[in-house]
């Protein structure tokens, strides 16, 4: 085993800890500092495959907006940040089933994939993916019409926000 | 290569060597000398850190026309230490309603966001710090880590004003980051990368607050007020909230609140050279040895803490509500501006010689500044006609 | 890669440091508890309530301007980098995508969401 793997597994290890401690913490505050270790988690498994600028944005918009727009809803709208109900109802069996089935098939398939047992090869040097990702955003044989309708997605994104909040006053 | 020329090569040499001696795998040893490395540069940072302390408390006596502390050694040079020295002798208390692990954590993460910014720091041309193609956003990264902590301070101590605290510090973090990340666009357009160190060479013959002087601005701007510091200090607001979100802290744990605003300060009076003065470089100065060039950042560090420090000294708290307007309605509006012009001018003029293009992009610097400020007159006079009434008798009021 | 490795070492070191100091703290400095200097501070007075309660809703509104704005910048560095070598037609493309956006600044501005009430 490679010490890339191994730091794999133990970061993979430390987001389904973080993930599952989201679900059952009964302090929402607490379940959702959990889901910023989880998502810190994530953008440590993107720089792991080389995916810097993938990484750092994991963390500008996840844990720097995403999290504490979280944190903030919580805050808001809870008077007591404590989860009296249940955390789990009857059915929890059958989730967690579905789940190992899920986990099972996946696996499964992903066996006779040459990639799963491979590690993130190095970069060639020289190779700049920023650069090229700014290319192919706005060059017209590329994204440059995602590029612009994901503006006016960020844009409906942003009335109906306003627009939901005014009407409630 | 000479210690002189290349200390940082020939010390890791020098001890990776004596590890493999040992009989260490060569990987191992390359990861032990650089943590050697970075243990050794944040320790220094802890006791720049200390003499901050000393400097923060002259200069703001200084500008109150005060002497500060000038006792305990020469100049009051010994003063930091017997503050640090009563803060770790001090009983640590905690809250009994605190949320015990939020409230411990929020202090080390604060003071953790502050030190790993120095990961991307490039303090010499052969110390180049982390040689990270995403090294701007980096920046943002590690101030969204610092933001999560002082939540976790205020909402952890349980404490009225400490949650207040954290509220509007979130308030002020998630309105001026949006000035500071379109003004990081700036240097990144002009260098053609997000990388610190090519920021630093791409300012070879002119240093980029020749070619956005409102962006060094603005930029400035942001960052005090992602440093929570008067104007901006919001979440502190001594005179309202007592301290804000650090209230219920006492000893080391204050302590590190303390210190990381400090070095925070000084941190981004660094980033403010590096960014638009042009970080180790002075005149060719910087290719004598590494040591001069750590000089010349930390000069220009010192001087960017100074300006920061002045405004602090200077300006007064503002309100939440003009705070918020400022920056909505004023500072977004003139950053998105200043962006596509900047962006604009420099398709247009890049045919040009250097010295064309870099007074075309000065003058459009200068005529958006001027437009905008023009614009807020005229909108400000409106809304004091709006309120006052048209007649002047309230001149004297301001 | 290799250089992640030495943002993690800044991440460990960075907490061992903190931790290390309020450790120093903790062990040095004299521990005697009682319910009073326990007590939440508020100027004196007993704490009246919770301190954790609800807060003013408006915090949100900026907080998801904030949001839209900060995803906006995220799309937007890759552009800057790229944009000394490309020509004219992707600044105009990033000033069309700006002034959508702004669209959304002027609508959230004219709405009156901007004011704190």
């Amino acid at each position: 085993m490679t010490a890339q793997q191994i730091i794999f597994l133990i970061v993979a290890a430390f987001v389904l800890g973080s993930g599952v401690m989201v679900v059952t913490a009964r302090n929402l505050v607490h379940a959702a500092l959990w889901l910023v270790s989880t998502l810190f988690g994530v953008a440590v498994i993107y720089a792991l495959l080389n995916a810097n600028f993938i990484a750092v944005v994991q963390v500008v918009v996840y844990i720097g907006a995403i999290a504490i727009l979280f944190i903030f809803a919580v805050m808001l709208t809870r008077r007591d940040m404590r989860d009296s109900g249940p955390q789990m109802n009857s059915n929890w069996w059958l989730g967690a089933l579905v789940a190992a089935l899920v986990f099972v098939g996946l696996v499964f398939l992903l066996q006779g994939w040459s990639g799963f047992t491979g590690t993130a090869a190095d970069l060639p040097s020289g190779f700049e993916p920023i650069s090229l990702l700014g290319e192919a955003l706005v060059s017209p044989e590329a994204y440059v019409l995602p590029f612009e309708v994901a503006s006016v997605l960020l844009l409906a994104a942003l009335v109906g926000a306003v627009y939901v909040a005014f009407n409630k006053k | 290569m000479s210690f002189w020329n290349d200390p940082l090569k020939v010390a890791a040499d020098w001890l990776e060597g004596i590890f493999t001696g040992w009989g260490m795998d060569a990987v191992l040893a390359h990861v032990l000398v650089a943590f050697l490395g970075v243990l050794l540069l944040i320790i220094i940072l802890m006791v720049v850190d200390i003499f901050l302390v000393w400097i923060e408390r002259k200069v703001v006596a200084r500008f109150q026309d005060r002497l500060g502390p000038n006792r305990v050694g020469p100049f009051g040079l010994i003063q930091p230490f017997a503050d640090i020295i009563k803060l770790i002798i001090k009983e640590d208390t905690t809250p009994g309603n605190a949320d015990k692990v939020v409230y411990n954590l929020a202090p080390i993460l604060s003071m953790m966001s502050v030190l790993i910014l120095w990961a991307v720091v490039p303090l010499a041309p052969v110390m180049l710090g982390t040689d990270l193609n995403v090294g701007v956003l980096f920046l943002v990264a590690a101030g969204a880590i610092g933001t999560l902590a002082i939540i976790m301070g205020g909402w952890g101590s349980n404490n009225k004003f400490a949650m207040i605290g954290g509220f509007r510090q979130v308030a002020v973090m998630v309105s001026f980051e949006i000035p500071m990340l379109t003004m990081l666009m700036i240097p990144v357009i002009f260098s053609g990368s997000m990388n610190m160190n090519a920021i630093i060479a791409a300012q070879n013959p002119i240093p980029f607050w020749v070619l956005s002087p409102l962006g060094a601005l603005i930029f400035l701007i942001a960052a005090i007020a992602e440093l929570g510091r008067a104007p901006f200090d919001l979440a502190e607001g001594e005179s309202e909230l007592v301290s804000g979100f650090n209230i219920e802290y006492s000893g080391m744990k204050f302590g590190m609140f303390y210190a990381g605003e400090l070095l925070h300060a000084f941190t981004f009076g660094g980033f403010w050279a590096i960014l638009f003065f042009g970080g180790y470089r002075f005149f060719g100065l910087e290719q004598v040895s590494p040591f001069l060039a750590i000089l010349i950042l930390v000069i220009k560090a010192m001087l960017g803490y100074w300006v920061i420090m002045w405004v602090k000294y200077t300006m007064m708290r503002i309100r939440i509500d003009q705070m918020l307007a400022f920056n909505w309605k004023f500072l977004t509006p003139l950053a998105f501006a200043l962006l596509l012009v900047t962006a604009l001018m420099n398709a247009l003029l890049s045919p040009a010689p250097t010295w064309l293009y870099a007074l075309g992009m000065f003058l459009a610097n200068v005529v958006t500044g001027w437009i905008a400020l023009e614009i807020a007159r005229s909108a400000t006079k409106q809304e004091r006609d709006r309120i006052e009434g048209p007649t002047k008798t309230a001149e004297a009021h301001h | 890669m290799n250089e992640w490795i030495y943002v993690a070492l800044f991440i460990v070191v960075g907490l061992v440091i903190p931790i290390g100091a309020i450790a120093a703290g903790f062990i040095l400095g004299p521990k005697k508890p009682n319910p009073v200097k326990e007590s939440t501070y508020e100027c004196g007075i007993e704490p009246v309530g919770e301190a954790w309660i609800q807060f003013k809703a408006q915090y949100y509104i900026f907080a998801l301007v904030f949001l839209v704005f900060d995803v906006e910048a995220v799309f937007l560095f890759p552009w800057a980098v790229k944009l000394g070598q490309l020509g004219l037609y992707a600044v105009i493309e990033g000033i069309v995508f700006v002034s959508i956006l702004v669209v959304g600044l002027v609508y959230t501005w004219r709405k009156g969401m901007l004011e704190w009430a």
